[in-house]
């Protein structure tokens, strides 16, 4: 069940994603867990179908992937929500990176720099490995859904395909009723 | 090498690059601004996508705005923004209304739940890829997994909230990568 949204809601809203938007080393998707944790479990304003629904529908669209953030916004709170979610995510990394950029560019091979790229790393890993969990959440009583998920995993992982024909399938396969 | 003439041509292009990328605009990015802009050689681009993945924020975003600013400064860094953002932003929204019209429609839910599937599968490849590249990493392999899969226990496992993850495994991996680049 999820409880109502009310429009003083849509602050602490826009500071989770100010606060997650820091977070994002290794690119928005990273800290879709802790989307879900925070919109699913905490708040209750969204189900796991409608998580996952949510980043599905944001695959079907071109665009950086960052987008998913706007349609999970706009599935809590209509275009208020959407708005809040996604300035919210955007303004911390945009400003620091307008400000960084010149001050990385000429330190990109010191060793400060390269030790918390290379450090974090094996975290983002961890990170990608959490949010393929949470996504399979609505997949796991279904084993056409999760053939797909391992398909897709394969294929994207040893092939050149574009990840569109795998979507167009999935949505396919959907639509028949097998996932 | 050629340049952008104005704010307008840069939100243009970064819009047209933008509309062309279903999962993932990277790739994308990288064949217009290279090969058929060449506003950068391809080193560049390589370049400014590893300061890109430094920073927070996703990469290819990062890369925009480090594009308009090196062209017109921050002007042309909000036009690059804009073109990347506002043209499939709208779309998004409009299928994000439209879903919203069909959600109880049993081929519509089942065509989203297919999707995703398919989105969990996108994210465990990437996760994937990132092993490989991991062999190299100065942490050195086990290590790697390690942490990695203790930052996934902690996150999924535990629910902590993922401030504390990252405050707490952060420092403790950047340091041990300090320590193991001592010259």
């Amino acid at each position: 069940m999820t409880v109502p949204f009310h429009t003083a809601d849509l602050l602490p809203l826009f500071l989770h994603f100010v606060m997650l938007s820091l977070l994002a080393v290794g690119g928005a998707i990273t800290t879709a867990p802790d989307m879900h944790r925070y919109l699913v479990g905490e708040q209750h304003w969204l189900t796991d179908a409608q998580f996952t629904a949510s980043v599905a529908l944001a695959q079907a669209a071109p665009g950086p992937n960052v987008l998913f953030v706007a349609v999970l916004g706009y599935n809590v709170a209509g275009m208020a929500g959407a708005f809040a979610a996604m300035a919210g995510i955007m303004l911390p990394s945009t400003t620091l990176a307008l400000w960084a950029t010149r001050w990385g560019r000429s330190r990109r091979e010191t060793r400060g720099v390269r030790a918390f790229t290379l450090g974090l790393a094996p975290l983002t890993l961890g990170l990608l490995l959490a949010t393929g969990w949470v996504l399979t959440e609505p997949a796991r009583d279904s084993p056409g859904a999760m053939l797909l998920v391992g398909l897709s995993a394969v294929v994207m992982a040893r092939t050149r395909l574009s990840p569109m024909w795998l979507v167009a399938l999935g949505a396919a396969v959907g639509a028949a009723g097998y996932a | 090498m050629r340049q952008p003439q104005s704010c307008g041509e840069l939100f243009r292009v970064f819009t047209l690059l933008a509309l062309q990328g279903f999962g993932g605009v990277l790739a994308v990015a990288q064949h217009e601004l290279v090969e058929r802009q060449r506003w950068l050689t391809r080193d560049e681009f390589l370049e400014m996508l590893s300061v890109g993945q430094v920073l927070p924020g996703p990469n290819v975003v990062n890369i925009s705005l480090m594009i308009g600013d090196r062209f017109f400064g921050w002007r042309g860094a909000a036009s690059a923004l804009a073109g990347m953002l506002a043209a499939p932003l709208v779309l998004m929204l409009a299928l994000a209304m439209l879903y919203g019209q069909f959600a109880d429609n049993p081929r519509v839910s089942g065509a989203l739940r297919g999707m995703g599937a398919v989105s969990a599968g996108l994210v465990l490849a990437m996760a994937w890829k990132l092993v490989g590249s991991l062999e190299k990493n100065p942490l050195g392999l086990t290590t790697c997994l390690a942490l990695g899969a203790l930052t996934a226990g902690l996150v999924v496992g535990l629910r902590w909230p993922l401030v504390w993850v990252l405050a707490g495994l952060g420092p403790i991996a950047i340091g041990l990568a300090w320590w193991k680049l001592r010259p």
